[in-house]
């Protein structure tokens, strides 16, 4: 149609790269969340184990899978993304 | 009355009321107001954008029957209630700077804006509109039943009586305030919601004698209550896990959610709501829930599931905290409906008046049709709340799973996948709510098929048929315009 000889917005490049994030950690959330859940939660409660006074697979499912997304969620935002402007006007490219 | 209860709640809802008017003054600064009334024009930091989105999330549902639902069911209620977890990430980061950088590129002010711009198609423009409209007024008055319920549970007005507080309260702000009113009061609802969690958790723990002494305690009622399949084995795991698409990943379909993805300020913004927000979500959905499985041997036979947060406060609290504590429900309602109340108005205004019935209206003429749009959503809410008819029961149902097959396909493949087009657009539309409306009826009646929520299927279905539309008429690769469209 138009512009078909120009550049991707690099911004858009980084933006991308972004949402791969976020599906990854989506992923990671759920197989933790359900691992747990499913995994030790399956057997007759008799037979539980207990953390903290919580049955084992809801301590490490829900609480440890919250501290877990929490501590990946800091670590992707301070390491992996990129502060980029969002305005066209102030173009300049690398800020820090 | 109990004053001790009822005087926290009053001073909660003055401050709420002095906050609208403090959102009107700045208005009249702020250079553009469409954009500032229905947007608060883009200004927003990271604490403000993630205690809105939370805020805005967490309705009535959070706060009352969901920790109710916990009460009777156990364990298995909480785990599905932390798939929520992923709303405090998921729909900033895959959103994200794009839609945020496009938006501006748009000058979109609403999601309907972003749709009409990408698709270019007046049938995208109306079936989207439609849709905000009936299902989320639906909603909206559905909380707003919810909140007045609330009032008259803890004052004991009439019910009326009720409703009428709670509809001057929230009318007033956000019609003079405007979207920077909603969520300026929905950062103070968030964070009451936030310490009220924290509090409430704490005396009910300690009410019960401790973690180990309560679990115990919920062994000895029913072993099935400290598993993850619910008190009678209800709970499968494939039905569970369909709540991730329902309240996890779907919630990006939500126009109320999305469009919360376009105001804020600049990248370093988003990056901090990110993490506070994961942290607040997570945080209130784990609090909320075990609060309510703990309540259980605290104080057993609450017959009504949304009677067990406002019993459970008033028995392990002091009243004047408990009337604190109790300001979190309130203000997670009052959050929902007045987020829900600015985006039909500006559906109304934004993208069908302006669209369609008087495109050139001075400025002067949008600040009155808005502020008395705003004003009257709110009148026919607070009349058909009065007595709710059958058809806004039925049509709530549909508001958060029906909207999120609607949208989630337009606007994520709008935004990634050059080969999007508007027949895929319209045709994953209207499946994505036809289909939600077919299979909730089907489930209704039969069973869940498959055994999943309805939300799964028509998820999947207005995925496919978005695709194939959009290949069967395929057009041009869409290139988003390098420039603001205005220039």
């Amino acid at each position: 149609m138009r512009n078909n000889n120009k550049q991707t917005d690099p911004r858009f490049r980084i933006a991308h790269r972004e949402a791969l994030i976020g599906c990854g950690l989506a992923v990671i959330n759920i197989l933790w969340w359900y691992g747990f859940a499913y995994g030790l939660g399956s057997k007759p409660p008799e037979q539980y184990t207990y953390i903290l006074g919580f049955p084992a697979w809801f301590f490490y499912s829900c609480i440890g899978g919250f501290v877990l997304m929490v501590v990946l969620v800091v670590f992707v935002v301070k390491f992996m993304l990129k502060e980029v402007p969002l305005d066209d006007e102030e173009k300049e490219e690398g800020s820090q | 009355m109990n004053w001790a209860v009822v005087l926290p709640l009053l001073i909660f809802l003055v401050v709420i009321f002095f906050v609208g008017l403090w959102a009107n003054r700045k208005m009249a600064e702020a250079d553009g107001f469409l954009s500032d009334y229905f947007l608060g024009s883009r200004e927003f930091g990271g604490l403000v954008l993630a205690m809105t989105m939370v805020a805005t999330y967490g309705s009535a549902s959070s706060f009352l029957g969901g920790p109710g639902a916990a009460y009777t069911i156990g364990f298995g209620w909480v785990l599905l209630a932390m798939t929520q977890v992923a709303t405090g990430y998921f729909v900033l980061l895959i959103l994200g700077k794009k839609f945020a950088i496009v938006a501006r590129r748009y000058n979109a002010v609403t999601l309907v804006d972003f749709l009409k711009e990408r698709y270019k198609s007046k049938a995208v423009v109306l079936i989207s509109a439609f849709s905000i409209l009936v299902f989320l007024f639906s909603a909206m008055a559905a909380q707003w039943v919810g909140g007045a319920y609330l009032i008259q549970s803890l004052t004991g007005l009439s019910y009326i009586g009720a409703l009428f507080i709670f509809t001057l309260s929230v009318l007033v702000y956000v019609t003079a305030g405007g979207f920077r009113a909603v969520v300026i009061t929905d950062t103070l609802q968030g964070v009451i919601m936030f310490f009220g969690t924290l509090i409430l958790l704490i005396a009910v723990i300690m009410a019960g004698g401790g973690i180990t002494n309560i679990m115990s305690e919920l062994v000895a009622i029913n072993p099935n209550l400290i598993t993850p399949f619910g008190q009678d084995g209800q709970l499968n795991a494939a039905y569970v896990s369909s709540f991730w698409i329902l309240v996890g990943v779907g919630v990006i379909g939500l126009p109320q959610i999305a469009v919360r993805a376009m105001s804020y300020k600049d990248s370093q913004a988003m990056h901090r709501a990110i993490i506070i927000g994961t942290i607040v979500v997570g945080f209130i959905m784990l609090g909320m829930h075990l609060i309510g499985v703990f309540a259980r041997p605290v104080m057993p036979g609450i017959e009504v599931a949304d009677q067990v947060i406002p019993s459970v406060a008033l028995e392990v609290l002091p009243p004047w905290l408990a009337g604190i504590i109790l300001a979190a429900p309130l203000a997670a309602i009052m959050s929902t409906v007045d987020s829900l109340l600015i985006l039909v108005s500006s559906t109304v205004v934004k993208d069908v008046y302006m669209n369609y019935i008087k495109p050139n209206a001075s400025n002067d003429t949008v600040k009155k049709v808005s502020f008395g749009v705003t004003g009257i959503i709110g009148i026919i809410a607070f009349v058909l709340s009065i007595s709710p008819p059958e058809l806004l029961i039925f049509l709530n149902l549909f508001a958060f799973g029906g909207l999120e097959s609607a949208f989630i396909w337009p606007l994520v493949l709008g935004l990634y996948w050059k080969f999007a087009n508007k027949h895929g657009a319209i045709a994953s539309m209207i499946t994505g709510i036809g289909s939600y409306i077919a299979i909730h009826l089907y489930n209704e009646a039969y069973g869940n098929l498959f055994g999943v929520h309805t939300v799964t299927v028509p998820v999947f279905l207005s995925l496919a048929v978005f695709v194939l539309f959009s290949l069967l008429f395929k057009q041009e690769p869409y290139e988003f315009p390098a420039n603001n469209i205005n220039k």
